[in-house]
């Protein structure tokens, strides 16, 4: 199927228009001896072959309508209401395209409008733009707005160690030709005041993430206390939120957060294994101009109706080119209806609602794990939905054993991470996981304590179930 | 489409309303200390009905694909296939997690080994990397690996240069910008072509690159192509290849072969997958043997064992690092999977070849009217149009795109490339039937008869749209970026 309609004869009528004999004709300025080369690939099949073969592939995959998910670290089960996918998958929103012609796109353009807005109530901030990428890539485009509001002058930026990997990694990777100086990663864990001791008069910024990436939760005057050190020092202070915590947790807006970013993916969108996702993406008015990302505008239609724009595009690449605050053009617009649909639907009372599930169900997982032989529960410290478990064998073979002997998704291996938190695992735990979920995984685990990873496969501990 | 304004969602809330019902707590409830919990959280309150009406009502106001022709010049917006949807909502594709161990996933890795062989193929590569979201995302991901290959592969850290042509997108500059470089623009010739003299003036050993976007903005087939990319490398340059246009040359010919040393592609152009309003999109990255252990990663590999094979994840040896969190836009790689395996070889050279078909047959129902400059040159997926109709001196590109509205239409892409004044940078692309294309020629024929004879008609247009001309002016100039009650008046208390 090449859903090509043209036929032989209206395509003879058109080639006749266009004065040319053949179609091979319209090639003649492509250098001859490479034009039509084979392409090696399979031959073509119909819709009933490819979806045949792609759900088998699909089914080879363990997915989690089929296991218990204690996985998280930056990828998160949250419930889906259905009227999401619903909307999303309305063919004029998800078939259209940027929207630059405002007349026949204001769909897009409140829709988004609105998330802006919910963004905005979700943080606490003065300004959010229409999305980047993923949580990672918002994060590496805050500390190049931190650069570009101190004019490139500084170039220092404080990294906590308990960003996420990825981010931090995305960060090092965008800002690799720009020369700066990317410390703090090897400071203590969860230690702001060592984070704060580094800041200094060439800071551009100092990232951290709250939730950090184990899940510990800062308080407001802790991260206040922060927040006016980097001040001091005229650096921005970047904040990496889990937009679910703050369903329940005082927002960023309130201890002076310069930019807020975070992964939006929880907001209504699938795990799709890693992506799309959504970048979210919030600053403070005074930095507007030096933002980057599309930004949707409301203003008025020449009969005084209400309509909306994309707006302040001289930022942007299309109109700046070089001068530009960042190269992006396409971004996860789809996504961030969908995040809209979300916000909406759960509203004030929902999303706080979803947060204290989380909440409550991770400290219960917590304090029945706590009291297992052999494993140690890292987080004494206040922590949102995620918490570190120190275990008495390879999180490898944890995690092993609890799919093949209890169709459970284990957590988190940190020592890929950090090399001092051997066998230790980072474990989430959300809205989704009901109380028989939690407590097979406390059963499952106490096996392990039991020294069910030492038992034949298929021997005694399994006949014991 | 729907012309009745519609609230916001903010306006449309009533406390005490809720729009989801979710579970009761099974577990005993943990004290949560005071001091970490919001004193508010400023949502909307509204049922399920309202929200699904509220959204419903948005999408009447806007135009897709699926509701008209959308001749996005460089956009390429090819019909979306259905089956594509259907297959990324697949539960194992949708619901899996990204740091699942690979030995759950194989089928997940599989489709992905396979879309890198298959990218690779089609452009004549020898590597892909599918990390990169979009577009410009795979431009600084290009630009990025061809630094660190010769400012550290080949030890030649003075190499700074970029030579752009000013046909480019925004996003080529603005992407060496971010990559720590330094951007030259090359002027184009009276042919449509990169400047050839202009070129070799810059061809120093401090060129880094060479930035190529082929067939160029104007639609037209870069004629010294093999030159260009010959002299760049003997200057000990690489030449960067933008995709954007890649609809044009599928089975005509491959970037790889021509002399492009990486490439980016746009799998929400080429391979049909939805632009979702501007976005979600998927940028791949195509390169040759040099540049390959520079990709970002993880990439999947594949291991052969006596009767089975295996996939994983591995880091490129000298890659730039990873550009993003987890892997890739998935879901938008089961799609362009999805078409590409629906297509097979022959399928892929009937889009270009028709593709370019359309867009020579557009182009010679309007040229008498509309000018089209390098117009005597077979253009190739699209062209670029003049809005300067004889007769009609006050008449913009602007009017002839806000009217084509008026007459069901998408307007094309205006006043791109910068290089052609009052630009309409029209793309039919493959999926448009000759009706479609001739009703859409009748149109813009009309339009110019318009311009001569009721001007206003074309300065007031569009007549026939959910709201008139909005005054941008105005949006830019006292920006509302937000509507939350609560909020708002405690921002306005404050300044």
């Amino acid at each position: 199927m090449t859903y090509i309609p043209t036929t032989d004869a209206e395509r003879q009528e058109m080639l006749q228009v266009i004065g040319v004999e053949r179609v091979e004709d319209l090639f003649h300025d492509v250098p001859e001896p490479y034009r039509f080369p084979p392409l090696n690939l399979p031959r073509p099949i119909s819709e009933a072959e490819i979806l045949a073969e792609l759900h088998a592939m699909a089914d080879m995959n363990v997915d989690l309508n089929h296991a218990a998910c204690f996985l998280g670290a930056g990828a998160y089960n949250h419930f889906v209401p259905s009227v999401v996918d619903m909307i999303i998958s309305r063919s004029e929103f998800y078939t259209s395209y940027t929207p630059y012609q405002p007349e026949v796109s204001q769909g897009v353009l409140q829709a988004l409008f609105e998330y802006q807005s919910m963004i905005c109530a979700l943080t606490e901030m003065d300004v959010a733009n229409s999305s980047h990428y993923d949580g990672a890539t918002a994060t590496a485009e805050a500390v190049i707005m931190a650069l570009n509001v101190h004019h490139r002058r500084r170039r220092r930026v404080i990294l906590s160690p308990t960003v996420h990997p990825m981010y931090r990694e995305t960060v090092h990777t965008y800002t690799q030709g720009m020369g700066l100086t990317l410390v703090g990663e090897d400071t203590p864990r969860h230690d702001l005041k060592a984070l704060a001791q580094l800041v200094d008069d060439q800071t551009a910024c100092v990232v951290v993430q709250n939730p950090d990436f184990l899940g510990r939760m800062f308080s407001p005057s802790e991260m206040q206390a922060l927040a006016d050190t980097v001040h001091a020092h005229g650096a921005l202070f970047v904040v990496v939120v889990d937009p679910i915590s703050l369903g329940l947790m005082v927002p960023p807006g309130r201890y002076s957060a310069d930019i807020v970013v975070g992964e939006g993916q929880s907001l209504g969108s699938n795990p799709n294994f890693g992506g799309p996702y959504l970048g979210i993406f919030a600053f403070r008015r005074e930095y507007l101009r030096r933002s980057s990302g599309r930004l949707v505008g409301e203003t008025v239609d020449k009969e005084g109706r209400r309509g909306y724009v994309i707006t302040l595009s001289t930022r942007e690449q299309h109109i700046r080119r070089a001068k530009a605050t960042s190269n992006i053009c396409t971004n996860e617009a789809l996504v961030a209806i969908a995040a809209s649909v979300y916000l909406a639907l759960m509203g004030k009372h929902g999303l706080r609602t979803v947060a204290e599930l989380c909440y409550h169900k991770a400290h219960y997982a917590a304090q029945r794990i706590t009291e297992l032989e052999g494993f140690h529960v890292l987080s004494t410290w206040p922590f949102f939905k995620e918490f570190v478990v120190q275990c008495p064998a390879p999180v490898e073979d944890i995690n092993r054993y609890l799919l093949d002997e209890w169709g459970i998704i284990g957590g988190y291996d940190l020592s890929q991470d950090y090399p001092d938190l051997n066998q230790c695992m980072l474990l989430c735990v959300t809205e989704m996981n009901t109380r028989e979920e939690i407590d097979d995984l406390v059963n499952a685990l106490e096996e392990i304590a039991n020294g069910a990873l030492e038992a034949p496969p298929g021997g005694l501990t399994l006949s014991q179930r | 489409m729907l012309n009745r304004p519609e609230p916001t969602i903010y306006e449309i809330s009533s406390p005490g309303r809720r729009g989801v019902t979710l579970p009761e707590l099974d577990v005993p409830e943990t004290p949560i200390p005071e001091e970490f919990v919001r004193d508010r959280l400023l949502l909307p309150e509204v049922t399920e009905l309202d929200v699904v009406r509220h959204f419903v009502r948005l999408s009447q106001k806007n135009f897709g694909v699926d509701v008209t022709f959308y001749p996005l010049g460089s956009c390429t917006m090819k019909y979306n296939p259905k089956v594509n949807e259907v297959a990324a909502r697949l539960p194992g594709f949708a619901r899996i997690h990204p740091l699942q161990a690979p030995e759950t996933v194989q089928g997940a890795l599989q489709l992905m080994y396979e879309l890198q062989q298959y990218l690779a193929e089609i452009t004549g590569f020898a590597a892909t990397s599918l990390q990169p979201a979009a577009g410009a995302h795979g431009e600084l991901t290009g630009i990025l690996m061809i630094r660190k290959a010769i400012h550290e592969g080949r030890g030649e850290p003075h190499r700074t240069k970029v030579l752009i042509p000013d046909s480019a997108h925004g996003t080529n500059p603005a992407s060496t910008t971010m990559s720590g470089l330094e951007v030259v623009e090359i002027p184009s010739d009276r042919r449509g072509n990169v400047d050839l003299e202009a070129l070799k003036a810059h061809l120093d050993d401090t060129v880094l690159a060479l930035m190529l976007t082929n067939p160029n903005t104007l639609g037209l087939f870069e004629e010294h192509l093999l030159e260009m990319t010959h002299l760049v490398h003997e200057a000990g340059g690489m030449v960067y290849g933008d995709g954007a246009n890649l609809n044009a040359i599928l089975g005509i010919a491959k970037p790889g072969e021509l002399g492009f040393d990486v490439l980016h592609i746009n799998l929400h152009k080429t391979f049909s997958t939805p632009h979702g309003g501007g976005g979600p999109g998927g940028g791949p990255v195509v390169c040759n043997e040099e540049l390959a252990p520079y990709l970002p990663g993880p990439v999947v590999t594949m291991e052969e064992h006596e009767n089975h094979v295996h996939y994983t994840w591995q880091m490129p040896e000298k890659s730039i690092g990873r550009v993003r969190a987890f892997w890739g836009n998935f879901a938008v790689l089961v799609r362009a999977y999805t078409y590409i395996r629906m297509l097979g070889p022959e399928g892929l050279r009937a889009v270009a070849e028709n593709a370019v078909l359309n867009a020579n047959y557009l182009a010679a129902r309007i040229k008498d009217v509309y000018p089209i400059p390098y117009g005597t040159r077979t253009c190739m997926h699209e062209f670029v149009a003049q809005g300067k109709i004889e007769g009609a001196p006050d008449v913009r590109a602007l009017d002839i795109a806000k009217r084509l509205i008026d007459y069901g239409f998408h307007p094309p892409t205006m006043y791109f490339p910068l290089i052609v004044p009052e630009a309409l940078m029209i793309e039919p692309t493959e999926t448009e039937s000759k009706q479609t294309l001739d009703a859409f020629a009748d149109a813009l024929l009309r339009i110019a008869e318009e311009a001569r004879t009721q001007p206003e008609l074309l300065k007031e247009a569009p007549h026939h749209a959910p709201v008139r001309r909005l005054d941008e002016v105005r949006a830019a100039r006292y920006p509302k970026l937000r509507d939350v009650p609560g909020l708002d008046e405690e921002e306005a208390l404050s300044s």
